[in-house]
Protein backbone atom coordinates (compact mmCIF):
# COMPACT_ATOMS: atom_id res chain seq x y z
CA UNK A 1 0.00 0.00 0.00
CA UNK A 2 0.89 3.46 -0.64
CA UNK A 3 2.63 4.71 3.22
CA UNK A 4 1.90 7.92 4.66
CA UNK A 5 2.45 10.36 7.58
CA UNK A 6 0.74 13.62 8.77
CA UNK A 7 2.68 16.49 8.21
CA UNK A 8 3.57 18.37 11.33
CA UNK A 9 0.88 20.41 12.85
CA UNK A 10 2.64 23.89 12.77
CA UNK A 11 2.93 23.43 8.83
CA UNK A 12 -0.49 22.54 8.46
CA UNK A 13 -1.72 25.81 10.57
CA UNK A 14 1.10 27.94 8.58
CA UNK A 15 -1.29 26.32 5.56
CA UNK A 16 -4.67 27.96 6.65
CA UNK A 17 -3.44 30.80 8.76
CA UNK A 18 -5.79 33.13 6.22
CA UNK A 19 -8.87 30.82 6.23
CA UNK A 20 -12.11 31.02 8.30
CA UNK A 21 -13.50 28.29 7.39
CA UNK A 22 -12.34 24.44 5.27
CA UNK A 23 -12.90 21.20 4.75
CA UNK A 24 -10.82 18.36 5.96
CA UNK A 25 -11.15 15.45 3.83
CA UNK A 26 -10.12 11.87 4.57
CA UNK A 27 -9.57 8.49 2.17
CA UNK A 28 -10.62 5.23 3.65
CA UNK A 29 -8.21 3.49 1.20
CA UNK A 30 -4.25 3.13 2.24
CA UNK A 31 -3.49 5.82 4.59
CA UNK A 32 -6.88 4.81 6.49
CA UNK A 33 -4.52 1.46 6.63
CA UNK A 34 -1.62 2.84 7.32
CA UNK A 35 -3.12 5.47 10.08
CA UNK A 36 -2.11 8.36 8.70
CA UNK A 37 -5.72 10.09 7.13
CA UNK A 38 -8.96 7.73 7.68
CA UNK A 39 -11.82 8.98 9.40
CA UNK A 40 -10.42 9.08 12.94
CA UNK A 41 -7.43 10.91 12.00
CA UNK A 42 -9.69 13.71 10.22
CA UNK A 43 -11.30 13.96 13.42
CA UNK A 44 -7.86 14.19 15.76
CA UNK A 45 -6.13 16.82 13.13
CA UNK A 46 -9.44 18.60 13.12
CA UNK A 47 -9.76 19.11 16.81
CA UNK A 48 -6.23 20.28 17.01
CA UNK A 49 -6.46 22.95 14.03
CA UNK A 50 -9.50 24.34 16.06
CA UNK A 51 -7.60 24.19 19.36
CA UNK A 52 -4.75 25.79 18.18
CA UNK A 53 -6.08 28.67 15.91
CA UNK A 54 -8.78 29.28 19.00
CA UNK A 55 -5.59 29.60 21.06
CA UNK A 56 -4.96 32.13 18.73
CA UNK A 57 -8.03 34.26 18.81
CA UNK A 58 -8.33 33.37 15.66
CA UNK A 59 -11.16 30.65 15.50
CA UNK A 60 -11.25 27.85 12.64
CA UNK A 61 -14.25 26.12 11.34
CA UNK A 62 -13.83 22.55 10.27
CA UNK A 63 -15.95 20.72 8.17
CA UNK A 64 -14.72 17.03 8.13
CA UNK A 65 -15.44 14.43 5.56
CA UNK A 66 -14.07 11.47 4.77
CA UNK A 67 -14.18 9.56 0.96
CA UNK A 68 -14.20 6.37 -0.03
CA UNK A 69 -11.20 7.12 -1.86
CA UNK A 70 -9.62 10.03 -3.56
CA UNK A 71 -8.02 8.58 -6.41
CA UNK A 72 -11.16 8.32 -8.11
CA UNK A 73 -12.92 10.78 -9.48
CA UNK A 74 -16.64 8.95 -8.84
CA UNK A 75 -16.16 9.88 -5.24
CA UNK A 76 -14.23 13.30 -5.46
CA UNK A 77 -17.66 14.57 -7.24
CA UNK A 78 -19.77 13.72 -4.09
CA UNK A 79 -17.66 16.61 -2.40
CA UNK A 80 -19.65 18.74 -4.53
CA UNK A 81 -22.46 19.95 -2.39
CA UNK A 82 -20.33 20.95 0.42
CA UNK A 83 -17.92 23.24 -1.97
CA UNK A 84 -20.58 24.91 -3.66
CA UNK A 85 -21.85 27.59 -1.48
CA UNK A 86 -21.36 26.87 2.13
CA UNK A 87 -18.10 29.50 2.61
CA UNK A 88 -15.32 26.86 2.51
CA UNK A 89 -12.34 28.43 1.54
CA UNK A 90 -9.92 25.67 1.06
CA UNK A 91 -9.57 21.93 1.18
CA UNK A 92 -6.78 20.21 3.25
CA UNK A 93 -6.59 16.47 2.26
CA UNK A 94 -5.55 13.69 3.98
CA UNK A 95 -4.82 11.26 1.37
CA UNK A 96 -1.69 10.39 -0.69
CA UNK A 97 -1.07 13.27 -2.82
CA UNK A 98 -2.98 11.55 -5.51
CA UNK A 99 -6.06 12.96 -3.57
CA UNK A 100 -5.00 16.87 -3.32
CA UNK A 101 -4.44 16.35 -7.17
CA UNK A 102 -7.63 14.60 -7.90
CA UNK A 103 -9.30 17.77 -6.16
CA UNK A 104 -7.77 20.38 -7.63
CA UNK A 105 -8.59 19.00 -11.07
CA UNK A 106 -12.23 18.68 -10.09
CA UNK A 107 -12.41 22.38 -7.72
CA UNK A 108 -11.17 25.73 -8.14
CA UNK A 109 -10.63 26.47 -5.46
CA UNK A 110 -7.21 26.01 -2.72
CA UNK A 111 -6.35 22.86 -1.98
CA UNK A 112 -3.72 21.67 0.32
CA UNK A 113 -1.85 18.23 1.38
CA UNK A 114 -2.03 17.08 4.75
CA UNK A 115 0.16 13.89 4.53
CA UNK A 116 3.63 13.23 3.54
CA UNK A 117 3.49 10.40 1.00
CA UNK A 118 6.19 8.50 1.85
CA UNK A 119 6.69 5.22 0.38
CA UNK A 120 4.93 1.96 -1.11
CA UNK A 121 5.28 -0.45 2.09
CA UNK A 122 4.05 -2.79 4.46
CA UNK A 123 3.99 -2.84 8.04
CA UNK A 124 6.27 -4.92 9.57
CA UNK A 125 4.29 -4.30 13.41
CA UNK A 126 1.72 -2.46 14.64
CA UNK A 127 2.69 1.42 14.37
CA UNK A 128 5.91 0.00 12.04
CA UNK A 129 5.72 0.62 8.27
CA UNK A 130 8.86 0.04 5.51
CA UNK A 131 9.14 0.75 2.22
CA UNK A 132 9.27 -3.00 -0.01
CA UNK A 133 8.48 -1.48 -3.48
CA UNK A 134 9.52 1.72 -5.69
CA UNK A 135 7.58 1.35 -8.48
CA UNK A 136 10.09 0.88 -10.75
CA UNK A 137 7.59 -0.58 -13.45
CA UNK A 138 9.57 -3.57 -14.44
CA UNK A 139 9.79 -6.43 -11.24
CA UNK A 140 13.17 -8.16 -11.31
CA UNK A 141 12.24 -9.62 -7.61
CA UNK A 142 12.28 -13.74 -8.79
CA UNK A 143 15.86 -12.80 -9.85
CA UNK A 144 16.87 -12.10 -5.94
CA UNK A 145 14.64 -14.94 -3.94
CA UNK A 146 11.87 -12.20 -3.77
CA UNK A 147 13.57 -9.31 -1.87
CA UNK A 148 14.04 -6.07 -4.35
CA UNK A 149 17.27 -4.39 -4.07
CA UNK A 150 15.85 -1.48 -6.20
CA UNK A 151 13.66 -0.66 -3.32
CA UNK A 152 15.77 -2.15 -0.13
CA UNK A 153 19.26 -1.15 -1.25
CA UNK A 154 20.44 2.03 -0.60
CA UNK A 155 22.48 2.19 -3.83
CA UNK A 156 20.16 -0.30 -5.90
CA UNK A 157 22.55 -2.46 -6.46
CA UNK A 158 21.79 -5.29 -9.04
CA UNK A 159 24.93 -6.93 -8.69
CA UNK A 160 25.41 -7.86 -4.89
CA UNK A 161 26.46 -5.68 -2.37
CA UNK A 162 28.74 -2.94 -1.88
CA UNK A 163 32.13 -2.66 -0.02
CA UNK A 164 30.18 -0.74 2.64
CA UNK A 165 28.03 -4.01 3.97
CA UNK A 166 29.08 -5.57 7.53
CA UNK A 167 27.23 -7.74 9.83
CA UNK A 168 23.98 -7.74 7.42
CA UNK A 169 23.70 -4.16 8.13
CA UNK A 170 23.76 -1.25 5.71
CA UNK A 171 26.28 1.43 5.56
CA UNK A 172 24.08 3.78 5.99
CA UNK A 173 23.23 3.01 8.77
CA UNK A 174 22.89 -0.19 11.76
CA UNK A 175 18.99 0.31 11.72
CA UNK A 176 19.08 -0.66 7.96
CA UNK A 177 19.32 -4.41 7.18
CA UNK A 178 21.71 -4.84 3.90
CA UNK A 179 19.09 -6.59 1.19
CA UNK A 180 21.93 -7.75 -0.24
CA UNK A 181 22.71 -9.82 2.49
CA UNK A 182 19.18 -11.10 2.73
CA UNK A 183 19.20 -11.88 -0.66
CA UNK A 184 22.82 -13.91 -0.11
CA UNK A 185 21.04 -15.91 3.18
CA UNK A 186 17.65 -16.04 0.83
CA UNK A 187 19.28 -17.71 -2.08
CA UNK A 188 21.67 -19.88 0.49
CA UNK A 189 18.49 -21.49 1.36
CA UNK A 190 16.67 -21.59 -1.57
CA UNK A 191 20.48 -23.50 -3.04
CA UNK A 192 20.27 -21.09 -5.87
CA UNK A 193 23.41 -19.18 -5.17
CA UNK A 194 24.67 -19.73 -8.59
CA UNK A 195 21.77 -17.87 -9.71
CA UNK A 196 23.37 -14.37 -7.94
CA UNK A 197 26.64 -15.43 -10.17
CA UNK A 198 25.23 -13.95 -13.28
CA UNK A 199 26.21 -10.36 -14.27
CA UNK A 200 22.70 -8.12 -14.67
CA UNK A 201 23.33 -5.96 -17.17
CA UNK A 202 22.40 -1.85 -16.95
CA UNK A 203 18.73 -1.57 -16.33
CA UNK A 204 16.40 -0.21 -18.27
CA UNK A 205 15.17 2.94 -16.42
CA UNK A 206 11.98 3.87 -18.77
CA UNK A 207 9.51 1.84 -17.08
CA UNK A 208 10.28 3.69 -13.88
CA UNK A 209 9.55 7.79 -13.08
CA UNK A 210 12.29 8.28 -15.37
CA UNK A 211 10.20 7.71 -18.50
CA UNK A 212 7.59 10.22 -17.69
CA UNK A 213 4.51 9.69 -15.76
CA UNK A 214 3.20 6.35 -16.26
CA UNK A 215 0.03 5.56 -17.08
CA UNK A 216 -1.62 2.16 -18.23
CA UNK A 217 -4.38 1.70 -20.20
CA UNK A 218 -6.94 -1.17 -19.83
CA UNK A 219 -8.74 -1.44 -23.12
CA UNK A 220 -10.67 -4.64 -21.88
CA UNK A 221 -12.35 -2.37 -19.01
CA UNK A 222 -12.66 0.84 -20.52
CA UNK A 223 -16.66 1.80 -21.22
CA UNK B 1 47.94 -4.24 -24.86
CA UNK B 2 44.47 -2.82 -23.93
CA UNK B 3 44.88 0.91 -23.54
CA UNK B 4 49.02 1.39 -23.10
CA UNK B 5 48.70 2.88 -19.75
CA UNK B 6 52.03 2.70 -17.56
CA UNK B 7 50.16 0.53 -15.28
CA UNK B 8 49.09 -1.81 -17.85
CA UNK B 9 52.42 -2.19 -19.04
CA UNK B 10 54.14 -2.65 -15.19
CA UNK B 11 51.38 -4.98 -14.52
CA UNK B 12 51.44 -6.66 -18.16
CA UNK B 13 55.21 -6.92 -17.59
CA UNK B 14 55.61 -8.98 -14.67
CA UNK B 15 56.39 -6.28 -12.38
CA UNK B 16 55.18 -5.56 -8.50
CA UNK B 17 53.01 -2.81 -9.08
CA UNK B 18 52.55 0.34 -6.96
CA UNK B 19 49.70 2.81 -7.18
CA UNK B 20 49.10 5.70 -5.04
CA UNK B 21 46.27 8.03 -4.57
CA UNK B 22 45.67 11.76 -4.50
CA UNK B 23 42.57 13.20 -2.86
CA UNK B 24 41.45 16.60 -4.40
CA UNK B 25 41.07 19.46 -2.45
CA UNK B 26 37.63 21.11 -1.37
CA UNK B 27 38.27 24.01 -3.05
CA UNK B 28 39.57 25.29 -6.27
CA UNK B 29 43.44 25.16 -5.13
CA UNK B 30 45.69 23.80 -7.52
CA UNK B 31 48.93 24.44 -5.11
CA UNK B 32 47.36 21.44 -3.12
CA UNK B 33 47.58 19.33 -6.41
CA UNK B 34 50.86 19.89 -6.86
CA UNK B 35 52.56 19.53 -3.46
CA UNK B 36 50.69 15.94 -3.24
CA UNK B 37 51.70 15.10 -6.66
CA UNK B 38 55.39 16.00 -6.16
CA UNK B 39 55.72 13.63 -2.98
CA UNK B 40 54.47 10.46 -5.41
CA UNK B 41 56.30 11.70 -8.31
CA UNK B 42 58.51 8.58 -9.51
CA UNK B 43 57.24 6.76 -6.65
CA UNK B 44 54.21 5.10 -7.63
CA UNK B 45 53.24 3.60 -10.96
CA UNK B 46 49.78 5.48 -11.13
CA UNK B 47 47.75 8.03 -8.97
CA UNK B 48 44.49 7.34 -8.37
CA UNK B 49 42.49 10.48 -8.20
CA UNK B 50 39.53 10.40 -5.88
CA UNK B 51 36.06 11.23 -7.20
CA UNK B 52 34.45 13.00 -4.18
CA UNK B 53 35.48 10.75 -1.73
CA UNK B 54 32.97 9.89 1.23
CA UNK B 55 30.45 12.00 -0.80
CA UNK B 56 32.19 15.24 0.17
CA UNK B 57 32.64 17.73 -2.72
CA UNK B 58 35.55 18.19 -3.85
CA UNK B 59 37.71 18.66 -7.08
CA UNK B 60 36.39 17.34 -10.29
CA UNK B 61 38.33 13.80 -10.42
CA UNK B 62 38.80 14.14 -14.48
CA UNK B 63 40.45 17.69 -13.75
CA UNK B 64 42.99 16.70 -10.56
CA UNK B 65 43.85 13.57 -13.98
CA UNK B 66 44.29 16.53 -16.76
CA UNK B 67 46.35 18.28 -14.24
CA UNK B 68 48.38 15.31 -13.58
CA UNK B 69 48.91 14.22 -17.30
CA UNK B 70 50.13 18.13 -17.78
CA UNK B 71 52.55 17.25 -15.17
CA UNK B 72 53.55 14.16 -17.02
CA UNK B 73 52.58 11.55 -14.18
CA UNK B 74 50.08 9.28 -14.81
CA UNK B 75 46.60 9.33 -13.56
CA UNK B 76 43.91 6.69 -12.72
CA UNK B 77 40.68 8.56 -13.06
CA UNK B 78 37.77 7.51 -10.29
CA UNK B 79 34.40 7.19 -11.42
CA UNK B 80 31.61 6.44 -8.93
CA UNK B 81 27.58 5.85 -9.70
CA UNK B 82 26.02 7.93 -7.15
CA UNK B 83 26.25 11.24 -8.85
CA UNK B 84 26.00 11.03 -12.47
CA UNK B 85 23.96 9.15 -15.04
CA UNK B 86 24.96 7.13 -18.26
CA UNK B 87 24.75 10.03 -20.40
CA UNK B 88 27.51 12.32 -18.11
CA UNK B 89 29.47 9.42 -16.95
CA UNK B 90 30.12 8.31 -21.32
CA UNK B 91 30.55 11.79 -22.06
CA UNK B 92 32.77 12.11 -19.26
CA UNK B 93 34.61 8.76 -19.97
CA UNK B 94 35.44 10.13 -23.81
CA UNK B 95 36.38 13.92 -22.83
CA UNK B 96 39.02 11.45 -20.25
CA UNK B 97 40.24 9.87 -22.95
CA UNK B 98 40.42 12.86 -25.10
CA UNK B 99 42.45 14.36 -22.29
CA UNK B 100 45.28 11.70 -22.14
CA UNK B 101 43.38 9.76 -19.15
CA UNK B 102 43.93 6.16 -19.81
CA UNK B 103 43.06 4.07 -16.74
CA UNK B 104 39.73 4.15 -14.92
CA UNK B 105 38.53 2.98 -11.55
CA UNK B 106 34.94 1.93 -11.77
CA UNK B 107 33.19 2.84 -8.15
CA UNK B 108 29.99 2.49 -6.41
CA UNK B 109 30.50 5.30 -4.69
CA UNK B 110 30.00 6.15 -0.88
CA UNK B 111 26.38 7.32 0.18
CA UNK B 112 25.66 10.48 -0.23
CA UNK B 113 24.25 10.57 3.19
CA UNK B 114 27.99 10.86 4.70
CA UNK B 115 29.01 13.69 2.68
CA UNK B 116 28.30 17.11 3.07
CA UNK B 117 25.54 17.29 0.84
CA UNK B 118 23.42 15.21 2.43
CA UNK B 119 20.18 16.62 1.07
CA UNK B 120 21.46 15.97 -2.19
CA UNK B 121 19.47 13.40 -4.89
CA UNK B 122 21.78 10.78 -5.50
CA UNK B 123 22.29 8.66 -8.99
CA UNK B 124 22.74 5.10 -8.98
CA UNK B 125 21.76 4.81 -12.58
CA UNK B 126 24.43 2.16 -12.95
CA UNK B 127 25.98 0.06 -10.43
CA UNK B 128 29.45 -0.24 -10.73
CA UNK B 129 29.62 -3.85 -12.40
CA UNK B 130 27.69 -1.82 -15.07
CA UNK B 131 29.72 0.44 -15.16
CA UNK B 132 32.59 -1.31 -16.03
CA UNK B 133 30.81 -3.45 -18.41
CA UNK B 134 29.86 -0.26 -20.07
CA UNK B 135 33.88 1.03 -20.06
CA UNK B 136 34.68 -2.30 -21.47
CA UNK B 137 31.76 -1.59 -24.42
CA UNK B 138 32.80 1.61 -25.37
CA UNK B 139 36.93 0.30 -25.20
CA UNK B 140 36.37 -3.23 -26.91
CA UNK B 141 33.13 -2.70 -29.29
CA UNK B 142 33.69 1.08 -30.22
CA UNK B 143 30.04 1.31 -28.59
CA UNK B 144 28.02 3.53 -26.10
CA UNK B 145 25.62 1.28 -24.09
CA UNK B 146 22.92 2.36 -26.39
CA UNK B 147 24.85 1.04 -29.15
CA UNK B 148 25.59 3.69 -30.81
CA UNK B 149 29.32 4.32 -32.61
CA UNK B 150 32.09 5.92 -30.99
CA UNK B 151 33.30 8.27 -33.24
CA UNK B 152 37.30 8.08 -32.26
CA UNK B 153 37.18 4.69 -29.18
CA UNK B 154 38.34 5.48 -25.65
CA UNK B 155 41.03 2.92 -24.87
CA UNK B 156 41.27 2.43 -21.16
CA UNK B 157 42.80 -0.29 -18.68
CA UNK B 158 39.38 -1.03 -16.43
CA UNK B 159 39.87 -0.99 -12.86
CA UNK B 160 37.74 -2.32 -10.01
CA UNK B 161 37.50 -1.83 -6.31
CA UNK B 162 36.79 -5.20 -4.58
CA UNK B 163 36.08 -5.01 -0.51
CA UNK B 164 37.41 -8.82 0.73
CA UNK B 165 36.22 -7.74 4.45
CA UNK B 166 32.79 -6.68 3.57
CA UNK B 167 29.53 -9.30 4.23
CA UNK B 168 28.59 -11.67 3.40
CA UNK B 169 32.39 -13.10 3.18
CA UNK B 170 31.44 -15.76 0.87
CA UNK B 171 30.14 -13.73 -1.85
CA UNK B 172 33.32 -11.29 -2.14
CA UNK B 173 34.94 -13.81 -4.70
CA UNK B 174 31.63 -14.44 -6.65
CA UNK B 175 31.75 -10.32 -6.21
CA UNK B 176 34.98 -10.68 -7.76
CA UNK B 177 34.30 -13.13 -10.40
CA UNK B 178 31.37 -10.94 -11.72
CA UNK B 179 33.70 -8.28 -12.17
CA UNK B 180 36.03 -10.47 -14.49
CA UNK B 181 33.02 -11.41 -16.62
CA UNK B 182 32.14 -7.73 -16.76
CA UNK B 183 35.64 -7.17 -18.43
CA UNK B 184 37.97 -5.74 -15.27
CA UNK B 185 41.69 -5.55 -16.21
CA UNK B 186 42.69 -5.01 -12.18
CA UNK B 187 41.25 -4.67 -9.07
CA UNK B 188 42.45 -2.93 -6.56
CA UNK B 189 41.37 -3.78 -2.78
CA UNK B 190 39.68 -1.97 0.58
CA UNK B 191 42.64 -0.91 2.89
CA UNK B 192 43.93 -4.21 4.49
CA UNK B 193 44.78 -4.87 7.71
CA UNK B 194 43.13 -8.54 8.74
CA UNK B 195 46.13 -10.20 6.41
CA UNK B 196 44.41 -13.41 8.03
CA UNK B 197 41.02 -12.97 6.72
CA UNK B 198 42.78 -11.51 2.98
CA UNK B 199 45.14 -14.81 2.61
CA UNK B 200 42.21 -16.92 2.90
CA UNK B 201 40.21 -14.51 0.21
CA UNK B 202 43.39 -14.56 -1.96
CA UNK B 203 43.64 -18.03 -1.66
CA UNK B 204 39.52 -18.85 -2.78
CA UNK B 205 39.99 -16.25 -5.68
CA UNK B 206 43.36 -18.13 -6.47
CA UNK B 207 41.48 -21.42 -6.40
CA UNK B 208 39.03 -19.82 -8.77
CA UNK B 209 41.53 -18.94 -11.24
CA UNK B 210 40.69 -15.34 -10.90
CA UNK B 211 44.28 -13.93 -10.18
CA UNK B 212 45.29 -15.26 -13.69
CA UNK B 213 42.27 -13.51 -14.82
CA UNK B 214 43.25 -9.96 -13.26
CA UNK B 215 45.86 -8.37 -11.78
CA UNK B 216 45.24 -7.85 -7.79
CA UNK B 217 46.25 -4.81 -6.03
CA UNK B 218 46.25 -5.41 -2.03
CA UNK B 219 45.14 -1.90 -0.73
CA UNK B 220 47.06 -0.84 2.14
CA UNK B 221 46.98 2.64 4.11
CA UNK B 222 48.84 3.64 6.69
CA UNK B 223 47.86 4.08 10.23
CA UNK B 224 49.27 7.68 11.05
CA UNK B 225 47.91 6.99 15.28
CA UNK B 226 45.89 4.81 17.34
CA UNK B 227 43.40 7.17 17.60
CA UNK B 228 42.87 6.54 13.73
CA UNK B 229 42.91 2.82 14.22
CA UNK B 230 40.08 2.79 16.54
CA UNK B 231 38.21 5.31 14.07
CA UNK B 232 38.95 2.88 11.16
CA UNK B 233 37.96 -0.16 13.06
CA UNK B 234 35.01 1.54 14.24
CA UNK B 235 33.36 3.69 11.79
CA UNK B 236 34.56 2.77 8.38
CA UNK B 237 31.76 0.40 7.12
CA UNK B 238 33.16 -3.09 5.79
CA UNK B 239 36.88 -2.27 7.33
CA UNK B 240 38.10 -4.70 10.29
CA UNK B 241 41.47 -3.41 12.04
CA UNK B 242 42.40 -6.42 14.66
CA UNK B 243 42.97 -5.77 17.74
CA UNK B 244 46.60 -6.76 17.70
CA UNK B 245 47.55 -3.46 15.19
CA UNK B 246 45.45 -0.92 18.15
CA UNK B 247 47.44 -2.53 20.80
CA UNK B 248 50.47 -2.08 19.20
CA UNK B 249 50.43 1.21 18.50
CA UNK B 250 48.34 1.83 22.18
CA UNK B 251 52.02 0.19 23.14
CA UNK B 252 54.33 3.20 21.61
CA UNK B 253 54.50 6.91 22.61
CA UNK B 254 52.42 9.09 20.94
CA UNK B 255 54.36 10.99 18.89
CA UNK B 256 56.27 7.72 17.93
CA UNK B 257 52.73 5.85 16.95
CA UNK B 258 53.04 7.56 13.06
CA UNK B 259 56.45 5.86 12.94
CA UNK B 260 55.10 2.86 14.20
CA UNK B 261 52.33 3.05 11.77
CA UNK B 262 54.33 3.11 8.69
CA UNK B 263 56.40 0.15 9.90
CA UNK B 264 53.45 -1.84 9.84
CA UNK B 265 52.43 -0.52 6.46
CA UNK B 266 55.80 -1.84 5.29
CA UNK B 267 55.44 -5.10 7.20
CA UNK B 268 52.01 -5.34 5.07
CA UNK B 269 53.68 -4.88 1.92
CA UNK B 270 56.10 -7.38 2.61
CA UNK B 271 53.41 -9.82 3.45
CA UNK B 272 50.74 -9.15 0.82
CA UNK B 273 53.91 -9.35 -1.57
CA UNK B 274 54.19 -13.36 -0.99
CA UNK B 275 50.83 -14.29 -1.56
CA UNK B 276 50.09 -15.72 -4.52
CA UNK B 277 48.01 -14.08 -7.15
CA UNK B 278 48.86 -10.40 -5.57
CA UNK B 279 50.12 -8.53 -8.39
CA UNK B 280 50.92 -5.11 -6.67
CA UNK B 281 49.84 -3.00 -3.77
CA UNK B 282 47.67 0.45 -3.87
CA UNK B 283 48.93 2.90 -1.42
CA UNK B 284 45.88 4.70 0.03
CA UNK B 285 48.35 7.13 2.17
CA UNK B 286 44.94 9.47 3.22
CA UNK B 287 45.51 12.48 3.69
CA UNK B 288 49.40 11.75 4.45
CA UNK B 289 50.74 11.91 1.14
CA UNK B 290 54.24 13.44 2.16
CA UNK B 291 55.05 10.12 3.82
CA UNK B 292 54.46 7.96 0.56
CA UNK B 293 58.25 8.58 -0.29
CA UNK B 294 59.63 6.52 2.71
CA UNK B 295 57.02 3.89 2.78
CA UNK B 296 58.05 2.94 -0.86
CA UNK B 297 61.75 3.17 0.18
CA UNK B 298 61.29 1.17 3.04
CA UNK B 299 59.40 -1.29 1.50
CA UNK B 300 62.32 -2.11 -1.10
CA UNK B 301 60.05 -0.84 -4.00
CA UNK B 302 62.55 1.95 -5.59
CA UNK B 303 63.25 2.82 -8.21
CA UNK B 304 59.58 2.21 -10.10
CA UNK B 305 60.18 -0.43 -13.56
CA UNK B 306 60.39 0.99 -16.39
CA UNK B 307 58.40 0.15 -19.23
CA UNK B 308 58.33 0.51 -22.92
Amino acid sequence: MVVAERKPIEEILAMVADYRKILLVGCKGCVTVCCAGGTKEVGILASALRIARKKEGKPLEVVEHTLERQCDPEYIEQLAPMLEGDGIEAVVSMACSVGPQYIAKRYVIPVYPALNTTFIGGSLEHGVWAEYCQACGNCIIHHFGGLCPISRCSKSLMNGPCGGSANGKCEVSPEIDCVWHLIYDRMKELGQLDKLRQVFPARDWSTSRDGGPRKIVREDLKL
Amino acid sequence: MKAGSNLEKVLTSGHFALTGELGPPRGANVEVIRKKAAFLRDKVDSINVTDNQTSVVRMSSLAVCKLLVDMGLEPNLQMVCRDRNRIAMQSDLLGAYALGIRNVLCLSGDHNKFGDHPQSKNVFDLDSMQLLAMVKKLRDEGRMLSGQECDGVPKFFIGAAANPFGDPFEFRVTRLAKKIDSGVDFVQTQCIYNMDKFRTYMKMAHEEGLTEKCFILAGITPLKSVGMARYMAKFVPGLEVPDYYIERLKGVEKNKQAEEGIKIAVEQIQEVREMPGVAGVHLMAIEWEERVPEIVEAAGLLPRPSVN
